[in-house]
């Protein structure tokens, strides 16, 4: 909570702080403060370095790009994905891991971005649903099988079942209700995002292998 | 949240260095399904986060002709999916298979998963671990305890969160922790202990200490699991009994009974233990070890319920050894 607070961007700056003092002063650190572990600076120093409370400067591998970014070390994952890279698919909802509409892949696993702290996911590939697009086959089935209503735990279960369906191409709709047990629908949809998963599980396999 | 230090070392040594005498000195940071948010809820709030994720050391599963040797670091997923693991240890790959959801599986961690802080309401909102009113009283027995302790010790009425412990306790694990004075071995039915007030933690780790791994002996007992949840996913068990047995010549000969979820660390049911020894393993011996195992059990004005869940969970786990 206090890490969106913190990281907004937006309303007027506050009296004697102007967005170009604050703008000069933070490229000033970012020139003193090495990357962080998991960056390719790491690799010259010896012995753990300290960083923070402060902002620093990261790195994220987010969508096969790589960003920079400066935030405190307290910054979720999440936090930066949408404040911070404009990346809003991904929705914060109980910021505990308890409801998966946050969910990323982070090397491959579907992972709750509330739960990771950003500074903590460098050298780390990270995918979200952003980088599946309109024509993915599972937005796709989705969409035909009327797997949403409101939309706002979609692009975490669309994330979730991505993940699911790519390792478990031959999936029934049994297999999908555990696998699936991380992402709460409070709309009830889950009749068809369970048939949706069955079909585009099949057609990532038949993409796969094409 | 508020704001703390951030380091990542890539040895142990290095971290232990990194952690103070205190809690709120340090904390130690693993797949960060708990610790994140204990700090957004301001149940803990450590000047300095430590991360063990560079730390490959941790990360292994070794097996020697005596003991399988779990890196802290390992994830609930690796474990339902270490072969090693699931030959010897059915009771385990089933209680880290129950965890909730793919999400926390995939990065939550044994050493994690076994210093989770207890989810009692009381101390997740600002209370304490033993959950003091203004008054100085618990508030436990007079408030809304339906998933608290039905086993209570002093007034320490939550109930120890982790699926791992009653079947690593069951099983003889011990967990390896390692501090700046070298590294000490504390079986498992020992690393909780009742706090006495509400500044201590609830296991016998201190905050210089850093869990490297749990070792579960080779003795070839059976070995099982049962978990009775309210919902399947996204919430912990109600109750749970894991069991550890060795039948020679159709006798039972060792017999240990843990019982999870109950209190507030994993419940050891000696009675349910002496009435398995010496008699064959049959349907009218497993229903006398439910019942004895839920004897003495003292509910409070909310949860009697789970008295019968967990007599239910002794009977099939034991059950689905024979
Ligand atoms: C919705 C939900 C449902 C859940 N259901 C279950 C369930 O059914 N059963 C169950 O057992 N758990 C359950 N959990 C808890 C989950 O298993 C734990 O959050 C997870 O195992 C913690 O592991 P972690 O690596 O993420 O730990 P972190 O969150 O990183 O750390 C947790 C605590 O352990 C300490 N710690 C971590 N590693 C070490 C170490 N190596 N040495 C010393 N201290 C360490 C940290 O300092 C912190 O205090 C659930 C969690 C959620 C959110
Ligand atoms: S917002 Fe991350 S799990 Fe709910
Ligand atoms: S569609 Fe509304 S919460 Fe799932």
């Amino acid at each position: 909570m206090d890490g969106q607070k913190h990281d907004r961007r937006a309303g007027p700056p506050r009296r004697g702080f102007t967005r170009r003092a604050f703008l000069k002063g933070s490229g000033a650190v970012a020139a003193a403060t090495a990357l962080v572990p998991g960056s390719r600076a790491e690799a010259q120093e010896t012995g753990p370095k300290i960083y923070g409370p402060g902002p620093v400067p990261i790195r994220l591998r987010v969508n096969g790009e790589d960003r920079e970014v400066k935030v405190e070390p307290r910054v979720t994952l999440l936090d930066a994905l949408r404040n911070h890279l404009n990346l809003t698919g991904a929705k914060k909802v109980c910021d505990r891991g308890t409801c998966g509409a946050c969910t990323v892949l982070v090397d491959g696993a579907p992972t709750y971005a509330c739960s990771m702290l950003a500074i903590d996911a460098q050298g780390r590939e990270i995918e979200t649903v952003e980088a599946l697009g309109p024509d993915h086959p599972m937005v796709q089935a989705f969409v035909e099988h009327d797997a949403l209503q409101c939309g706002f735990c979609t692009p975490g279960f669309v994330v979730a079942c991505t993940a699911f369906a790519l390792r478990n191409p031959n999936c029934t709709v049994e297999d999908v209700n555990r696998a699936l047990g991380g992402n709460i629908c409070r709309c009830g949809t889950y009749a068809g995002i369970r048939e949706a998963v069955v079909e585009a599980a099949r057609k990532l396999k038949g993409g796969a292998n094409a | 949240m508020r704001p703390f230090e951030y380091a990542s070392p890539a040895t142990v040594q290095e971290a232990i260095d990194l952690l103070g005498p205190t809690w709120n000195d340090a904390e130690l940071l693993a797949g960060g399904t708990d610790l994140l948010s204990l700090m957004k809820d301001d149940v803990v709030a450590p000047k300095r986060v430590v991360s063990l994720r560079r730390i490959t050391s941790l990360k292994r599963i070794e097996v020697t002709p005596t003991v399988v040797r779990i890196g802290a670091l390992v994830t609930m997923e690796e474990l339902t999916q270490a072969p090693e693991v699931a030959a010897k240890f059915p009771s385990l790959v089933i209680a880290a298979g129950g965890v909730t959801s793919p999400q926390i599986r995939h990065h939550g961690t044994v050493g994690g998963d076994l210093c989770q802080r207890p989810r009692c309401w009381y101390f997740r909102a600002g209370y304490g671990i033993l959950a003091t009113g203004a008054d100085g009283q618990p508030l436990v027995p007079r408030g809304d305890n339906r998933y608290h302790a039905i086993f209570p010790e002093g007034n320490a009425y939550y109930v120890c969160p982790s699926s791992l412990a009653p079947a690593l306790a069951a099983l003889e694990a011990s967990v390896v922790l390692q501090s700046p004075e070298g590294e000490r071995r504390v079986p498992v039915e020992e690393f909780y202990r009742i706090p006495r007030t509400n500044e201590e933690r609830e296991y016998v780790r201190q905050p210089r200490e850093v869990l490297v791994a749990v070792e579960i002996p080779n003795t070839g007992l059976k070995n099982a699991t049962y978990e009775i949840r309210q919902r399947q996913l996204l919430d912990w068990p109600l109750a749970t009994a894991s069991v550890a047995l060795r039948v020679d010549g159709g006798k039972v000969v060792s017999a240990r009974v843990f019982l999870g979820h109950v209190a507030p660390r994993p419940y050891r049911a000696t009675a349910a233990e002496a009435t398995l020894m010496g008699a064959p393993l049959d349907e009218e011996r497993i229903a006398a070890a439910a019942r004895a195992a839920v004897q003495g059990a003292r509910p409070l004005s909310g949860n009697q319920y789970k008295v019968q869940l967990a007599a239910t969970a002794v009977k099939r786990a034991l059950s689905s050894l024979i």
